[in-house]
Formats: C-alpha cells, structure tokens, sequence
C-alpha cells in the first residue's frame, strides 16, 4: 500500500498502476515507486505483473491442452479430454464458419486467443484486493492481476493480428494487389489520395478498435470493482456479486469478439475484390 | 497509462503460445476428432448394412422355412401314396397266394378223395366176397345178421 490509510483516490490509483521495471532517471534500474517514477520510465520499461500473469496463463493454457491433446484419441473422451474437444471443435466450426480460405495457422490462433484472452479475463472475478494484498505482504509494490486491463497487452495481441492480416494480404494479393486495394477502390484511380486515406484508415482502425475494446471493456469492468472496493466491506457484496455475474457474460463475450473479428479480419485479408 | 516494452512482450509470448497451440495442441486434437467422427460413420454405415442383411436373412429363412415345408408336404404324400400302393399290391399278393393255395388245397383233396376211392374200390370186392362167404357159412338169424352188416359196416 502507498499509504497507511489511502484515500479512496489514492486506493484506485494504486490499484490502477502496474509493477513497472525499468530505468530511473537516474541511470540506475529498478522498480518504479508510483505512477510518476513509472512515467518516467518512458518506453524501456516492461510491466511485470501482466507479463507474469499472461504468460503464466498462457502456460497453464497450453499445458492444459497440451495434455488432453497427448492422451487424444478416437474413443470415447473423458473429462479434460471432453472440455478441449468442445473448445477446439467450437473453434473450429466458427473458423470454418467464416473464413473459406485453407490455412493451418488461423484455426489455432483463434484457440489460443480464445482461451488465453478468457483466462487473463477471467483473472478480473478474483476479488480486487486479494493478490494484490498477498503480493503486498512480499513487498511487492503494485500490482495488477488483470492482464486484458493493460493496454500493452491488448494492443500487443491487437499488433500481431495486424502483422498477419498484413502478412496474409501480400501472400495472397501479392504486394501490388496489396498497394491496389489500397489506393484504386473505392472511387478509382484518379483518387488515389483519398482511397488511400480511407483505407488506411480502414486497416489501421482493425487493430487499434481490437485492441481497445478489449481493454476498454475489462479496465472498465476492473475500476467498477474497484469502487465497490471502496464501500464499507458489508455492502460490498450486494454490488460486487452481480457485477460479477454480469462480469461472466463480459469475460467470455470479449474473448469471444476478440477471436470472431480476428478471425474475420483475416479472412479479409484472404479474399480477392 | 503507458505504453512500454510490454507491448513487445505481449505480442513475442503471444506468438510462441500461437506456435506452440499450432504445432502441439491443434493436430492431435483435430486429428483425434476426425477419427472418431469417420469411426462413427463407420459405425453408422456397418449397423444400417447388419440390418440389411438381417432382413435379407430373416426373408432367406421364411424362404428356406415355406420350400421345406412345402416339401415336406410332398414327400408325406409320396409316402402315403407309395404305402397305399403297397398295400394294395399286398392285398392283391395276398389274394393271388391265396386263390393259388385254395386250388393246390382242393387238388389235393380231390387226389385223396380219388385215392379213397381207389382203395375203397379195391377193398369192395373183397368185402363183397367175404361178406358172401359170411352170410353162406353161417346160419342166417336175425342177431347174427346185424351183427354181421355192423361188423361190415364197421370194417368199411
């Protein structure tokens, strides 16, 4: 904690700060104490907190997985065997649903955006306080548990999306077809300028609304936690427990239009005008 | 809210769980869900064609059932009939032997009786003679003449 008794701004902004390491000003490396040390920090600095929470849920997934995927087999499926097969058959069907193209590498990353965008969800139904107040007994600063609530972390998932959507453009367009639909739709060459700021509007827009949503539906979800963080400790179940259960619907929502549109995006990126 | 390296950390962890879900995790599963779905067509298709043939089998054992009854029929009639026949060819054995019997029986008999009356033929004169010589011998009484024809009589 900042502060002995935080005032209820204080105890949101603490909440809201990240567990930033990087270089002090003072060419020395470390920990930022508060946000302004953490501002200071500029772009070389990596928040450890949602780096840990998201790989460590990108592991668990992945194990996960990885182990029923092992023990899988045309028989009939039990337990974890069961839950991996309806997700990746789910998957798989939105996949195939809308995206007509063939490629190996878009049916497995939606899965691993599905599930992974979910889990790091997921992290927000932990009640507010509890791991940041166990990491606190460690004397850990700050912490957020919440990955999908960092903004690096979205537009970093957001960021590769758009790689590939780029990437899968030229392969399939190549680097002309690419350039032309670009700049010669949609009012024809004459007007190359203004297609071109429509349309790169248009594809930048793909990764920054992705990216945003994301995060602007979980930071929001978190900071209504928060507040009800704030009130007295027996009131607070009667607002926390049915955001929480609206929060569920929320959770599996956002992962779900994260993968959807992922999953749209590139079968754009797939097809010809 | 800053933007910093964690933005490149996001996106590098990001890329490996994709290649690793894409290398590990996808195949296997999708692999294992393709089977089972071909080993339930399979299933499906092996239980529509052992219906099939059980219904072609069940048709095949009326058939089989209704030829053999059918020829069971036959042959109980060829049976009767064949015993009806060989009764009546034993009756009319039975006749013929009997017809034939009844005449050997009859020859016979009539052979006897002529045989008897052959000897019966040559023993009367004897009688006769000795008879004579009786009745001339002796004195001619009453009792002694029935006794005589008795004792002739007798000795016929």
């Amino acid at each position: 904690m900042a502060s002995e008794n935080p005032t209820a701004s204080e105890y949101i902004q603490h909440h809201l700060q990240n567990l930033t390491f990087g270089q002090h000003p003072d060419g020395s490396w470390g920990i930022a104490h508060g946000a302004a040390e953490a501002a200071e920090m500029g772009f070389w600095a990596i928040h450890l907190d949602t780096m840990g929470f998201s790989i460590a849920l990108g592991v668990l997934f992945l194990w996960l997985f990885r182990s029923a995927a092992k023990k899988a087999h045309a028989g009939v499926p039990t337990g974890i065997q069961n839950f991996v097969e309806l997700m990746v058959e789910f998957v798989d069907g939105s996949v195939k649903e809308t995206f007509h193209g063939k490629s190996k590498v878009i049916a497995p990353l939606a899965l691993t955006i599905f599930v992974w965008v979910f889990l790091m969800n997921t992290m927000d139904l932990i009640p507010v306080d509890f791991l940041p107040a166990l990491a606190g007994l460690m004397g850990i600063e700050y912490m957020k548990v919440v990955p999908t609530t960092d903004m690096n972390a979205t537009l970093g998932m957001a960021f590769s999306v758009f790689a590939l959507i780029i990437y899968y453009s030229i392969k399939v367009k190549g680097v002309g077809g690419f350039i032309g639909e670009l700049t010669l739709q949609p009012f024809g060459k004459w007007m190359i300028p203004f297609n071109l700021l429509l349309e790169g509007v248009g594809l930048i827009a793909k990764p920054i609304s992705l990216a945003l949503r994301l995060f602007g539906n979980l930071y929001a979800g978190e900071l209504i936690f928060i507040l009800i963080a704030i009130l007295p400790f027996w009131v607070q179940w009667a607002l926390s427990v049915p955001w929480a259960i609206f929060h569920i619907l929320v959770i599996v929502l956002q992962a779900f239009i994260f993968m959807m549109l992922t999953i749209v995006y590139l079968s754009m990126a797939h097809e010809e005008h | 809210m800053n933007l910093n390296l964690t933005l490149f950390g996001q996106a590098i962890s990001f890329a490996i769980f994709v290649w690793f879900c894409m290398k590990y995790v996808w195949p296997p599963v999708i692999a294992a869900l393709e089977e089972r779905s071909k080993k339930i067509a399979d299933g499906l298709e092996a239980a529509n064609r052992a219906s099939r043939d059980l219904e072609l089998a069940q048709e095949q054992a009326t058939q089989a059932l209704k030829e053999s009854k059918a020829q069971a029929a036959e042959i109980i009639e060829q049976a009767n009939k064949r015993a009806n026949q060989i009764i009546d060819e034993a009756k009319e054995q039975a006749l013929t032997e009997g017809q034939r019997l009844r005449t050997a029986a009859q020859a016979e008999i009539e052979q006897d009786v002529m045989r008897a009356k052959e000897a019966l033929r040559s023993q009367v004169s004897l009688l006769a003679v000795t008879g004579a010589e009786k009745i001339l011998g002796a004195i001619v009484d009453e009792k002694a003449h029935s006794e005589l024809v008795e004792k002739l009589a007798a000795e016929l």
